[in-house]
């Protein structure tokens, strides 16, 4: 098991390039859930269940049912492993934003069960993990930069917590914000974006981390 | 409401960028040249007129238990289209454009749209409403990225605008600015409601 190259990847995931502060990927939840940091924290546990869950399952999905490779289950079951495997990989992003769907579906239920309170906190920002572009950019990403089974999981479970730095710093700075003197035409949602740039700068200064 | 009105709203009145705040993730992902906001929301439209116009043919026959992922799977299919057209006749568009191509399929204004009034509204209306908001994303993409261009890079849709002598804020084409040029996008035409209130 390579440990370098999966320091790297959390590293990379994390900091250098972060979901929300560099990649632009889970935006909405970002705007609309970090008001308050206890929904914040919340929302970004969902996320980082949902990002690993999901890394794992379309990673499965891609390499045996989907890639014109050996190891193609329907190749082995349908065509008896002869002649040349099909290439169904056109059937990614279908398959994956379905996976994910479930998957959400499935979190919603267990957090229903679970904690009815933090169910009610996080409102309809829940079944929007299923729209949330972090949970499906991380599958395509793990696909797109061909990392291994371990490699895809441990960039799914690091990027959400990435996503969760970024949520939990931008709460805490959004309930600092209340008492602030905002002038009328920047309150709200334009406010909470010139603060994410400014962070997002911070972030750039990782960058030029090398090893 | 007539068609006019329908196509207008979404330019303006419920733009889905500055007003309706959905799919923000690609517009400041793409933003960062003119160019790749211009194909970004060449590609959207066409997802979004295509899916708008099967739903709303679909909409008597779809159970309402299951109508999220039925439209998500419709979106999907559209998105796989543009994915490989795009990948065939746009490689260069394709390669910029990246990861964000297959994440049309969760970009919230489609899935918005077709929850929201496609599957409620006629063919006709639906597909002048998809039209409308597809403009509309188009519009905001290319003034945020018109901006991001301009200051970050000196150049408009590849031709320089200044003189050799200017030196760019590269900060701008970098994610911050993406940021930063939204928020203050966002806060002027807050200001605009404002005075316009006021009045």
């Amino acid at each position: 098991m390579d440990f370098q190259s999966l320091i790297i990847i959390s590293i990379g995931a994390i900091f250098v390039s972060n979901f929300v502060l560099n990649r632009f990927l889970g935006l909405c939840p970002y705007i609309g859930v970090s008001k308050q940091l206890d929904a914040a924290v919340g929302m970004g546990m969902a996320v980082i269940f949902v990002m690993s869950m999901a890394s794992i399952v379309t990673w499965g999905i891609y390499h045996y049912f989907l890639t014109p490779a050996e190891s193609n289950l329907l190749f082995k079951l349908f065509l008896g492993g002869k002649g040349k495997p099909p290439d169904l990989t056109y059937l990614r992003t279908i398959s994956f934003i379905l996976v994910v769907a479930t998957l959400v579906q499935f979190v919603e239920m267990v957090i229903q069960k679970v904690s009815p309170a933090l169910y009610r906190s996080l409102g309809i920002y829940l079944p929007l993990i299923t729209t949330n572009c972090a949970v499906m950019g991380v599958a395509i990403l793990n696909i797109d930069a061909e990392y291994n089974f371990i490699q895809s999981v441990v960039n799914g479970f690091m990027s959400g917590i990435g996503f969760t730095l970024a949520l939990v710093l931008m709460a805490g700075l959004r309930e600092k914000l209340e008492l602030a003197n905002v002038p009328k035409a920047m309150q709200g949602v334009p406010i909470a974006f010139i603060m994410a740039g400014l962070m997002s700068l911070a972030f750039l200064g990782f960058s030029g981390l090398s090893f | 409401m007539s068609l006019l009105k329908e196509f207008t709203k979404g330019l303006n009145k419920e733009n889905p960028v500055f007003r309706l705040m959905l799919g923000l993730c690609p517009v400041l992902a793409v933003s960062s040249s003119v160019n790749n906001a211009i194909g970004m929301g060449a590609a959207a439209t066409f997802v979004l007129v295509c899916s708008n116009c099967v739903i709303s043919l679909i909409k008597g026959f779809v159970p309402a238990k299951i109508r999220i992922p039925i439209y998500i799977t419709v979106i999907a299919t559209f998105v796989t289209i543009v994915e490989l057209v795009m990948a065939a006749y746009a490689p260069e568009l394709s390669k910029a454009l990246g990861v964000f191509i297959p994440l049309i399929v969760v970009n919230c204004i489609i899935l918005g749209r077709a929850e929201a009034f496609a599957s409620r509204n006629s063919l006709i209306s639906s597909l002048i409403d998809g039209l409308g908001m597809g403009f509309g994303f188009t519009l905001a993409l290319t003034l945020i990225a018109t901006f991001r261009e301009i200051l970050g890079n000196g150049t408009w849709l590849g031709y320089p605008v200044f003189g050799s002598s200017f030196e760019p804020a590269l900060m701008m084409i970098l994610a911050p600015g993406a940021f930063i040029t939204i928020g203050f996008i966002i806060g002027f035409l807050n200001w605009l409601d404002h005075r316009k209130a006021a009045l």
